[in-house]
């Protein structure tokens, strides 16, 4: 290690050497950085999850343009649109096809009592290419009544249920006073508002919400003809449809908007935000608090190096040095622990909790960046060694 | 012309502001000339370490002149200074060794401040300065493990390895043992006779009073005797 520092700085490695040589504080420098690394990532990760869980629904869709009712906030917590507007829309130039969309929470309960809430999409089984192009053919199935795909992945739902549906089999449960057949699968993952999800044709959607109305479905779907770009049917779109009780937007800009809504107006998002700027505040704090004391202890050193002629650039390079060594230390037992965190969250919630490459990287550059600005601070207790003081 | 590196003139220096303000330096003009031992004796207060500060570039000249290697001090801005402070080599009453360097290491700071890395032939000549300081099997140690006199040795090897042309020494044997600041003092004669350094030392040792070339009193900020040995 002092090999390599020597290599990069061209000079000792004051900063690596004076850090190990306490290497009681330096073990709790690296734990505290260890520790606000863990934050950010477990707060990252479940703001992540809760990123992917909210779109993750448009994964079962295949459309390009959705309209919904104005007073919805995000795909599932949406109001009713009157279908008619369904059939307007076809007039407009570059439409291709709609469909209907019906979204409704079902709840079921298992063998030992416990509940699970599903969240359940209804649609058109006429039109199956408004599915993703893996549920095409399963789509098929649904037009038997009272059936369903049900999500692998939601929360609670026995294995053995899980394992026996992909190898074929079938199950069948009653709900709302009406028995639901599970004739195969498809894979979401559950989320914040729900525990998993199901698909369905929209005439069994309503027989198991009887008091929604085939005339007001939660969305409309738009499919639009080939080569027509999509923000041009948009536009259109809303000049054709009345104004004032309607949203039209790109799928690509709805799930975008879902995010936002998520992120910025939910308590969950906002609280996660919360803990992630927690997170990095702690960070500052620790390593200011190492790097400021180690400064410090070394204020007579650092006199001496200025009376020998040593510039202000040495000694910012030194607690810079230390600065990024607590970073990369403290990230890597943070990252590891957090990843053992994420897969006991994934096991416990089955949320999406997924370490991704792009947030190790920010998580990473962030730490160095908080380490490297904490140590700048902490460089201002340089001004108080004086080499004067030394005789 | 004869070489002058420290030329001092109409020098007062003062602490403290308002009515608080105390004149430690009285209109002092000095010139040592290169190479040589100079030993600045008097009692405490007198204003020996601050002439020393001063000369070192370590305190601002508020009245009068210091040139050090030819260069005015009075007014120069931070990056003279700490360019002619790199020329320099000084020696502290307390070692000030860095805790967490080898006694190697440390005195090859002597050498980086002016831009050599931590390559083959520097750690030759720190192993060769520590070898004649009697340090040749404690280059490895850090200073917590070694003794008072060897620290000071140590930050000696540090002042010197740079072959500064003036070195500043306050109180430098204090802390060694008669053998060791024997050494110490005839190393820096030797560098004075081989490359010209020139030393000034505040001292109260008598055995380097003995040494000295040139010993100048000071009492009370002013220069009472100036005599060549």
């Amino acid at each position: 290690m002092s090999w390599l520092i020597s290599l990069v700085f061209g000079r000792l490695p004051i900063g690596w050497l004076q850090l190990t040589h306490n290497r009681g504080r330096f073990i709790a420098a690296v734990s505290g950085v260890a520790f606000a690394n863990l934050l950010v990532f477990m707060q990252l990760g479940i703001m992540g999850a809760l990123n992917d869980s909210t779109v993750a629904p448009y994964s079962l869709l295949n459309a390009d343009i959705i309209l919904s009712s104005e007073d919805g906030n995000t795909l599932t917590d949406s109001g009713h649109i009157p279908r008619v507007r369904m059939f307007q829309a076809l007039s407009v130039a570059g439409v291709a096809q709609s469909a209907p969309l019906f979204i409704g929470n079902l709840p079921f309960t298992l063998d030992d009592g416990s509940t699970v809430s599903l969240l359940n999409f209804g649609v058109d089984t006429a039109k199956p290419n408004f599915a993703s192009s893996s549920l095409t053919g399963s789509l098929r199935s649904l037009n038997v009544e009272n059936t369903a795909l049900l999500d692998q992945g939601t929360r609670g739902m026995p294995r053995t249920v899980i394992d026996d549906l992909t190898s074929g089999g079938k199950f069948s449960f009653e709900t709302g006073g009406n028995t639901l057949t599970v004739v195969g699968t498809m894979e979401v993952g559950g989320g914040f508002l729900a525990d998993g999800m199901m698909m369905m044709s929209d005439q069994t959607f309503l027989r198991f919400f009887p008091k929604r109305s085939s005339r007001a479905p939660n969305h409309i779907l738009i499919q639009t003809e080939v080569g027509v770009a999509t923000d041009v049917v948009v536009a259109r779109l809303q000049n054709a449809l009345p104004a004032g009780n309607i949203k039209i937007q790109s799928m690509k800009d709805a799930a975008a908007n879902d995010l936002i809504y998520m992120s910025t107006k939910r308590p969950t998002g906002i609280i996660f935000g919360f803990g992630v700027f927690m997170g990095v505040l702690v960070g500052l704090v620790i390593v200011y608090q190492v790097l400021s004391t180690d400064v410090a202890d070394h204020l007579r050193e650092y006199a001496t190096f200025k009376a020998m002629g040593f510039g202000q650039q040495f000694f910012l390079g030194i607690v810079l040095e230390e600065a990024i060594i607590l970073g990369i230390f403290g990230f890597i037992p943070g990252f590891i622990v957090s990843m053992g965190l994420y897969a006991g969250l994934v096991s416990i919630t089955g949320l999406p909790v997924m370490m991704s490459a792009s947030r190790a990287i920010m998580v990473f550059l962030g730490t160095i960046v908080a380490c490297s600005a904490s140590g700048a601070i902490a460089t201002r207790r340089l001004a108080q060694a004086d080499p004067a003081d030394l005789f | 012309m004869e070489n002058v590196p420290i030329k001092v003139a109409s020098l007062n220096h003062y602490f403290g502001t308002g009515e608080a303000r105390k004149q430690a330096i009285f209109d002092i003009d000095l010139s040592v000339a290169a190479g040589g031992l100079t030993v600045l004796v008097g009692p405490s207060g007198s204003g020996k370490t601050t002439l020393l500060t001063l000369i070192g570039c370590l305190r601002e000249v508020q009245e009068g002149s210091v040139r050090v290697l030819n260069q005015e001090v009075y007014g120069a801005n931070e990056a003279v200074l700490v360019g002619l402070r790199r020329r320099l080599g000084f020696i502290f009453q307390a070692h000030n060794l860095h805790e967490s360097l080898t006694a190697t290491q440390n005195v090859l700071m002597g050498l980086q401040v002016q831009g050599a890395g931590n390559e083959l032939k520097a750690r030759v000549a720190t192993h060769h300065i520590l070898d004649i300081l009697g340090l040749s099997d404690r280059r490895d140690y850090l200073p917590g493990n070694l003794s008072g006199g060897q620290k000071q040795r140590v930050a000696v090897a540090r002042a010197l390895i740079s072959n500064p042309e003036v070195v500043l020494a306050d109180e430098p044997t204090a802390a060694l043992d008669k053998e060791s600041g024997h050494t110490v003092v005839k190393l820096l004669k030797a560098l004075g006779a081989a490359r010209g350094t020139t030393t000034v030392m505040v001292t109260h040792d008598p055995r380097i009073l003995e040494m000295a070339d040139r010993i100048i009193t000071l009492e009370d900020g002013r220069i009472v005797a100036d005599e060549l040995s």
